[in-house]
């Protein structure tokens, strides 16, 4: 159900909905076009190159390198308690781009243009309702629960 | 093809406007404009609203400017493309006209932001990037930008001291506009000095939110040329687009949609970046000017943070920029931006803009961004 994605979910409906059960389980997925094979992060249910609207998902390795980044002081309604919070741009591996939290492995000291990451998917432990996200970790980081 | 000219422009106070309604900075613009033109406003045959409703307690904007405006009963719309609102509104006004449709058409751009609080509108403007993939992650609209700068230091070398220099040019120009919400210079050590927004970003690296509305009276080439006041003539329009989602863009270091925009604002005037006199650009945070610089032109991709450095933006220098003070200084009620930009154009090219003036003023541009580039326009404006 997509409305487990995010700390805050604007879009609970979606007709790629299972990309966030997957992310319970520990898969990050991206699309894959049936008709042309054309592959999508963030994953589409509808093919941009030849509007094809089958698809099914393929699992990423998460495997990243950081585009960009920045640390957010003055937050939004709904993310005020875990500010400041860095943000990072990521290129993936098979193709894509995400944005995401950087995790607790990466301290901001440590952050470089270019470095390599990897995208792990993570659950909000200490809430009662689901809520999965990412973040962005030392490259070998494997699925784990937040603290 | 024929011209499109404009006759009339509006000006009102930009700031927190807790004295009146968004109708009402929409008539202070409107009647400043309509005894500009010195055209009767019962000749108006349509007027078009840019403004972007989510910020307004008052659904279905149009209806209740038109009415306030005394307009009834010729038509009005509104045009949203977020921050490039107004923009779309003189664009839509000059396709009416261009059409045939309509001969005379009054454009507001007006806004009322300050009813809401700070952190309602982080959320709703940062929402402008893509929600369901990125706003899931606290993003906010300085954090896009942020985004870019980032990276246009790390390509570029742009350095923190050139971003500011920017926030100091228009504080400088600003303070030189009774129509600037921030009428004050400030200096590098006093935005160094400001709170943290998101890394570059310090305050003084972002356009404050403000209250304000501005008007242009847009008429066709047969009804301009009858014009008492020197027709600064519309022609160039360009208007391009670029993916929602940062994740999509095929750099992070300028405007795809900024690019081709100009490239078409150009060609239709026939013109290229050397030939403009002064540009009204998009500085909602300091880093979307030094973009602004290399997407239009003005100088390469990547010289944009020595383009300031050197001053070839202020007013004596190659392409005077922002010589108004810009969204920084003046403030940026979102839908009025375009419109606001395009009226201090329109002064410059009469020669009106007083101890602001620029020399030699024959053509002048404005690039106006909705959102995070999404949408860009770009107008290329002339005298005779
Ligand atoms: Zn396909």
């Amino acid at each position: 159900m997509f409305k487990w994605f995010g700390k805050v979910n604007f879009s609970p409906y979606t007709k790629v909905t299972d990309f966030a059960d997957h992310l319970k389980d520990g898969r990050l997925m991206g699309s894959k076009c049936k008709q042309c094979g054309h592959e999508s992060f963030p994953p589409r249910a509808d093919c941009s190159q030849c509007l094809s609207g089958d698809f099914e998902y393929k699992e990423f390795s998460g495997k990243a390198t950081l585009v960009t980044y920045t640390t957010i002081h003055a937050a939004p309604t709904g993310f005020e308690d875990v500010a400041p919070y860095t943000i990072g741009v990521v290129d993936l591996k098979e193709t894509g781009r995400l944005l995401a939290w950087f995790g607790d492995t990466i301290p901001e000291s440590e952050i470089r243009m270019g470095m390599d990451l990897q995208v792990v998917p993570r659950i909000f432990e200490e809430l009662e309702d689901i809520k999965v996200y990412y973040s962005l970790e030392k490259p070998g980081t494997t699925w784990s629960v937040a603290e | 093809m024929s011209r499109v000219g404009i006759i009339g422009i509006g000006h009102g106070q930009f700031g927190r406007r807790s004295d009146a309604t968004v109708q009402e900075l929409a008539f202070e613009a409107f009647r400043e404009a309509v005894q500009d033109a010195q055209v009767d406003p019962k000749e108006i045959d349509g007027s078009v609203i840019g403004s972007v409703p989510e910020y307004h307690k008052q659904r279905s904007l149009p209806g209740v400017v038109q009415e306030y405006l005394g307009l009834n009963p010729v038509p009005t719309w509104l045009t949203e493309v977020a921050c490039a609102s107004g923009s779309a509104a003189i664009r839509t006004a000059w396709m009416g006209i261009q059409s045939g449709a309509h001969r005379l058409m009054a454009v507001i751009g007006c806004q009322k932001m300050t009813e809401i609080s700070t952190p309602e509108i982080l959320a709703l403007m940062g929402r402008v990037g893509e929600v369901q993939w990125e706003s899931v992650f606290g993003t906010t609209f300085p954090a896009y930008y942020a985004l870019f700068a980032q990276r246009h230091m790390h390509e570029f070398g742009t350095t923190r001291e050139q971003l500011l220099q920017v926030a100091v040019k228009n504080h400088f120009y600003g303070a030189r506009n009774p129509n600037a919400l921030f009428q004050k210079e400030i200096t590098i050590e006093k935005a160094l000095a400001s709170d943290p927004v998101s890394d570059p970003f310090q305050v003084y690296d972002c356009c404050a939110n403000a209250d304000g509305a501005a008007c242009v009276i847009m008429a066709s080439e047969e009804v301009a040329k009858k014009s008492s006041k020197p027709v600064a003539w519309l022609d160039g329009v360009g208007c391009a687009t670029a993916s929602m989602s940062v994740l999509r863009r095929p750099n992070l270091v300028g405007l795809p949609s900024a690019e081709k925009a100009s490239q078409k604002a150009y060609e239709m005037a026939g013109i290229g970046p050397g030939d403009v006199k002064v540009a009204e650009v998009h500085d909602c945070f300091t880093v979307a000017e030094i973009m602004a610089y290399e997407d239009l032109g003005f100088c390469e991709k990547g010289a944009g943070g020595r383009f300031i450095e050197e001053k070839q933006s202020y007013a004596d220098g190659q392409t005077p920029v922002n010589i108004d003070g810009g969204l920084k200084s003046k403030g940026h009620p979102i839908g009025a931006t375009g419109v606001s930009m395009t009226v201090e154009i329109v002064k410059q090219l009469r020669g009106e803009a007083g101890e602001r003036q620029v020399r030699n003023a024959d053509i002048g541009l404005t690039h106006n961004v909705g959102g995070i580039g999404q949408y860009c326009f770009v107008h290329v404006v002339r005298r005779d």
